[in-house]
């Protein structure tokens, strides 16, 4: 699974490479222009389209300009949405780490001596991701439905006052980003879980540590690379995911997100510059994420 | 608990699948199998589907080539700016995928390039690329090079040793990077709607009926995909897990 790439692992030895090769460039070329083609020039075209101003001629065109105040637009705008987006996936990735990490615990070290039920229970966690995402989220909307029977027993205690709703607010977005991400959070702390050597509990009680303490001062640190790229991979997708925000789905017009927007702007206003200029505001969040990752783990630990 | 947890959108979507639903698919009106007898008479689910089955063919073939090659070089050679190399397939993985969906559409838009199918393709090529280089990579490097020494050594020419010995090693990582692929490409949404055009996918199909109520046409495909899916990945566990229990054996 590509999972298991973010957890850190010292690699089996490599065998010894080979120096400069005209083979490794025919293997390499095709792929990397792929890459600059359609990863780096989008990138470059982005910043470009959101530095354009309005064609003051053509409705609905706009030309190449050297205008940053679309930054300063967007943020004054929307910087409520940006702001409601980090929260609620700092909150969705914590919620995941909360349900991910005991779940990877559970898999990784106590069905260690089951084979094939630790199979089983991986296909479990796995299976979300075989249904369409967008139904699962659906699914969700229904169950959580005013005549759905969440609702309705919630309303009958009395926690849901008359005519509120579960869909629609900030709880139910969350708790949909927080479900959608569960696996990404579970598969790579698994993944560092799985190789965990049991000796380690084992010589951490015999020097008289509490269950707790071990816990603490073994297991975790040695699974913090697991939690750290599981953290990685939840909240960047969380942070741009428009599906469980949007108003067909968990969401209503109070819990729109970037990703929202960036849609609405681009999609549907046809205002590219400030959709532009959004998208690039993300991206050099999520870049200063990635690089404090990348800072501690190393390139060479990337893939 | 957790479990439970994760399977409830699962079992609900399925559940629902049988719905004697005329027009809307929210109220449950009994069990009928009309749904799966009759999948394509929903409007446009069929077609959506369709779509969606051949860009992920054409992206998973696409990805998996141009992956296989780059993991075969970034574990065989040495070669200068290495790291940026890892860096430029490590940052798809890691950019939100509307920032890659919406870059995506602002180059289309300023190269000119009509959306539909081909760009899709494009869009969905690009993001299981690194994917596949992530999953292939691994295999590669678990690979015993002692075994394509004993190629050369038995007078076996460069493409007769790759074709013969390290292609069949690595097919089952390539396979596994393939039906990733498709996994993710048939599951895309985000970056397929900004480079659709007027073109349907599956999920993009789900998203517009969202509004107005999904017809239980779409739970039935969704829930044969999920079996399809959840039968491959079982019988892929069981044959590995035989075959571990076959190797101990011989031993």
């Amino acid at each position: 699974m590509a999972f298991t790439a973010f957890s850190s692992s010292t690699a089996a030895a490599e065998p010894i490479a080979r120096r400069r090769s005209p083979i490794a460039l025919f293997l390499l070329l095709p792929g990397i222009l792929y890459l600059i083609l359609f990863f780096v020039t989008p990138l470059i075209s982005l910043v470009i389209t959101s530095l354009q101003v309005p064609d003051p001629v053509l409705f609905g065109q706009f030309q190449n300009a050297f205008n940053w105040q679309n930054y300063t637009f967007v943020l004054e705008t929307y910087w409520q949405q940006s702001v409601r987006s980090a929260g609620y996936a700092a909150l969705a990735t914590l919620f995941a780490l909360l349900i991910g990490f005991p779940l990877a615990y559970f898999i990784g070290i106590t069905l260690r001596p089951y084979p094939l039920l630790q199979a089983l229970a991986l296909v479990l966690v796995i299976a979300p991701f075989f249904i369409s995402f967008l139904l699962r989220t659906l699914a969700w909307k229904q169950i959580f439905a005013t005549e759905g029977p969440i609702s309705g027993i919630l309303s009958s205690i009395g926690i849901l006052g008359p005519g509120q709703a579960i869909t629609g607010t900030a709880f139910s977005v969350i708790f949909g980003l927080t479900y959608n991400f569960i696996p990404f959070m579970t598969l790579p702390i698994y993944a560092t879980l799985e190789r965990f050597d049991l000796r380690l509990i084992e010589a951490g009680n015999d020097l008289y540590g509490s269950p707790a303490t071990t816990f603490r001062t073994v297991t975790l640190p040695l699974s913090a690379a697991g939690v750290m790229s599981g953290t990685l991979l939840t909240f960047i997708p969380a942070a741009g995911d428009y599906i469980n925000a949007s108003r067909d789905f968990l969401g209503s017009a109070d819990t729109t997100m970037i990703g929202n927007v960036i849609e609405t702007n681009f999609l549907v206003l046809q205002n590219f510059p400030a959709a532009a200029a959004l998208s690039i505001v993300l991206m050099a969040f999520i870049l200063i994420l990635v690089s404090l990752y990348v800072k501690r783990s190393g390139t060479e630990e990337l893939l | 608990m957790a479990f439970v947890f994760l399977l409830i959108p699962i079992v609900y979507t399925i559940v629902f699948s049988f719905n004697d639903a005329r027009r809307t698919n929210i109220i449950w009106r009994g069990f009928t199998f009309d749904n799966w007898l009759s999948v394509c008479d929903a409007q446009d689910v069929c077609r959506a589907f369709g779509n969606s089955i051949f860009i992920g063919v054409i992206a998973t073939i696409l990805a998996t080539t141009l992956g296989t090659m780059i993991a075969l070089a970034l574990v065989r050679y040495r070669f200068r700016f290495r790291n940026a190399t890892t860096l430029l397939i490590f940052l798809p993985m890691t950019t939100p995928e509307v920032v890659l969906g919406a870059g995506l559409a602002a180059q289309f838009l300023q190269a000119g390039v009509p959306k539909g199918l081909g760009t899709i393709i494009l869009a969905h090529t690009l993001f299981c690329l690194s994917f596949v280089v992530v999953t292939v990579r691994a295999r590669v490097a678990s690979l015993d090079p002692a075994l394509e020494e004993a190629g050369r050594d038995l007078y076996g020419n460069p493409r007769q040793v790759f074709w013969r010995i390290t292609f069949p090693m690595l097919l089952p990582g390539i396979v596994a990077a393939a039906l990733l692929s498709f996994a993710l490409s048939f599951d895309d949404f985000i970056i397929t709607n900004f480079n659709r055009g007027a073109e349907v996918t599956f999920p993009s199909f789900v998203y517009t009926a969202a509004a107005r109520g999904i017809p239980a046409e779409a739970n039935v495909i969704a829930s044969a995909v999920f079996f399809l899916a959840i039968i491959l990945v079982l019988a892929s566990q069981f044959s590995a897990a035989a075959k571990r229990r076959r190797m101990a054996k011989q031993r």
